[in-house]
């Protein structure tokens, strides 16, 4: 939790994610080490299912693409595990349905996360409503959590995702399932600005960010961004070095557009 | 009704520990409106009296209850009645609830129906009652359950549905539940997910057992007058559990009376071959609910496999599971052959022509009643029509077997 409120205190963060084992599992620590050198401040790494709900046609293809190889949680701990162990500092946020880490066990999952190093977790179709367990797994074992809202999030249901988050909120940008998209929703803007108001938690946005110049609209309002499905496509065209070099030059262009958009909204708030 | 099984679920959608409510945030809110939607007009006059209306005039309620004297005699044991829900409206009791939620859809001002549908029933009740209302509808099916049920896909279109086949995935049931989650999420304000059996995210669960809940009353009334005692035992075939709850629910509080759910045992269990989620799965987190799943060592879901996609689901609903746990209800299954040999059956010896999700039911049934008393009875739920199965039927019995 401490590396997550360290990337937070030192400005707006970029948050790729990835899906752990895609295409197979020798290849994700690559794929760690090269975000993480590129300007990652953050990673989502993602843990495949069969039956992603939340998940358009790129991220869906990545877990079918991971599950082709036998699937085991614990050989996700090793690779984070490894990371750590290889001197890397950046946060690791999990990413899973609720029915592996259900089936883990909440309270063995929180534990054996922070032993292998993560730092958070997101557990897409467990809502606050649902979480008492878990949460209390996570609290446990000093596991952040991450809850998501979204636009039918009413005022009511927010104070509850921000009180059972610990790490960081996650705004879903639409109405919709991930994949990139090639424009911003209309009213993102007002509706970042206002739960920046409201949440206690850092506040990062995701969901059809693809290109630099959405990351520097979302990163105005927004204390992280999250990029996905355009980083996730890169998978389905190149492999090995290639694979290695697109991501480093995506995640290169990513950090410099927040980092340009940071700038300027410090700049605009001296002059204000 | 407090100690009563039928007074579940609880206000958080539990069925003791089974249930709840989990979907990513978009759905949340949706989910929380619909279920006030219901409970806000549930019990109104004015939408009791619409829903009967349609029951009656549309679906064709009450159905028949139908004594079978020479499947009776042909077992040696227990009477044998059968619930004809094979006589509705498309074919099964999957229009009851298609109906209630099209009211439903209705009253809350929705023009887009969207449904799932795996052998095709209740895709076909679907677009059926959005025509009927003069709704848009779209229908999604897994790619391989569009070749497998090519005649229900061509009712559909015939009945103005869009019917859009799902690649992902085992492009079955699941992977078209999954794509009519994603299709709500994106399409929300305008759009009502008539979800088709008694599973997923609550309200589901105990709104579509509420609109099947008349199999059972129609049944109990009429057994009443035929037999003038309750059966010993019911038998139905569990996919989801819509039909089985249905009937059950009405029974659930007679303690005299078994209750029997036949789930499909594929072609044998110890190899995986199956959707016997009681016998091989467990406790776990799938499609909006926590039930019975069949699932892998790390909870990633099985492949299911079944003669009847009607029946071939990795989920069930989670009133079943709590049924199962409190051990009121009984769980047991049928495998493909069995099946097809009592669909031959009951074809014989009646004159009627079972849903092969429906034959996995009188498998049991047909081995049950011969243990029975000959003053006993014994009620199957016959839950749809096998017309839609001629062309598996006769892959695998041949065609020679008619002749």
């Amino acid at each position: 939790m401490t590396r997550i409120k360290n990337v937070f205190a030192q400005g707006k963060a970029f948050i790729p994610y990835i899906t752990a084992g895609d295409p197979d599992i020798a290849t994700t620590p690559e794929v760690l080490k090269t975000l993480a050198d590129h300007g990652a401040d953050m990673i989502e790494l993602g843990i495949p299912f069969t039956d992603p709900v939340a998940d358009g046609p790129t991220i869906q293809k990545a877990s079918e693409r991971a599950l082709k190889n036998p699937f085991h949680m614990r050989d996700i701990f090793g690779l984070t595990e490894k990371f750590r162990n290889d001197g890397y500092d950046t946060p690791i946020i999990l990413m899973s349905y609720a029915n592996p880490v259900f089936v883990y066990g909440f309270d063995a999952f929180a534990r054996d996360a922070v032993a292998a190093g993560i730092d958070a977790a997101l557990l897409t179709d467990i809502p606050p409503e649902e979480a008492e367990e878990y949460c209390a797994a996570a609290g446990k074992h000093n596991l952040g959590t991450v809850f998501l809202c979204s636009p039918t999030t009413t005022p009511e249901r927010l104070a509850r995702v921000d009180t059972a988050s610990t790490a960081y909120v996650y705004y879903i940008a639409r109405a919709g399932v991930t994949g990139a998209r090639d424009d911003l929703p209309a009213d993102v803007q007002q509706a970042l600005a206002a739960l920046k108001k409201t949440l206690q938690n850092p506040l990062c946005v995701g969901f059809g960010i693809s290109t630099p110049h959405h990351a520097s609209v979302m990163a105005r309002h927004a204390d992280g961004v999250i990029v996905g499905s355009a980083l996730v496509k890169l998978f389905e065209e190149f492999s090995g070095e290639d694979l290695l070099h697109k991501i480093a030059e995506m995640t290169a262009a990513m950090k410099d557009a927040i980092r340009t958009a940071e700038t300027a909204t410090e700049k605009e708030a001296a002059h204000a | 009704m407090k100690n009563s099984l039928r007074a579940l679920p609880d206000e958080k959608g539990y069925f003791g520990e089974y249930g709840g409510r989990f979907v990513p945030d978009t759905l949340m809110q949706p989910l929380i409106d619909l279920e006030a939607a219901y409970n806000a007009i549930k019990d109104t006059d004015a939408f009791q009296n619409d829903f009967a209306e349609i029951l009656k005039e549309f679906v064709g309620r009450p159905t028949a209850l139908t004594f079978c004297a020479n499947l009776t005699a042909a077992c040696g044991g227990a009477k044998i009645w059968l619930k004809r829900e094979d006589l509705t409206h498309t074919g099964a009791h999957k229009i009851n609830n298609a109906a209630g939620q099209i009211l439903l859809a209705r009253h809350m001002g929705k023009k887009r129906i969207i449904a799932e549908t795996g052998a095709g029933q209740h895709g076909v009740a679907t677009a059926a009652a959005a025509a009927r209302m003069g709704m848009d509808c779209v229908v999604y099916m897994g790619a391989e359950d569009m070749r497998r049920q090519e005649a229900n896909v061509f009712r559909m279109r015939l009945l103005g549905a869009e019917v859009r086949g799902v690649e992902s995935g085992s492009a079955t049931l699941k992977d078209a539940v999954s794509e009519a989650m994603r299709d709500w999420v994106t399409h929300i304000d305008e759009t009502y997910y008539l979800l088709g059996s008694a599973l997923g995210p609550h309200p589901y669960p105990m709104m579509v057992r509420d609109f099947h809940r008349c199999i059972g009353q129609e049944a109990r009334q009429q057994i009443l007058e035929a037999e003038a005692c309750l059966p010993d035992e019911i038998v139905a075939c569990l996919g989801g559990g819509s039909n089985a709850i249905g009937m059950f629910h009405a029974f659930l509080d007679d303690a005299d009376v078994a209750l029997t759910a036949v789930e499909a045992g594929g072609t044998a269990i110890e190899t995986g071959h199956h959707a016997a989620r009681f016998s091989g799965g467990r406790t776990g987190i799938f499609q909006g609910m926590k039930s019975y799943v069949l699932q892998s060592g790390e909870g990633q879901i099985a492949l299911t496999d079944s003669i009847s996609a009607g029946l071939d689901y990795a989920g069930v609903g989670p009133e079943h599971a709590h049924l199962m746990e409190t051990g009121r209800v009984r769980y047991v299954y049928a495998h493909d052959d069995d099946a097809l040999a009592a669909f031959e059956t009951l074809c014989k010896t009646e004159g009627i022509l079972p849903a092969l999700e429906s034959s996995h039911a009188l498998a049991y049934a047909l081995k049950r009643a011969a243990e029975m008393e000959k003053d006993q009875i014994l009620l199957v739920n016959l839950s749809g029509r096998g017309d839609k199965d001629m062309g598996i039927v006769m892959d695998k019995i041949g065609k020679g077997a008619a002749a």
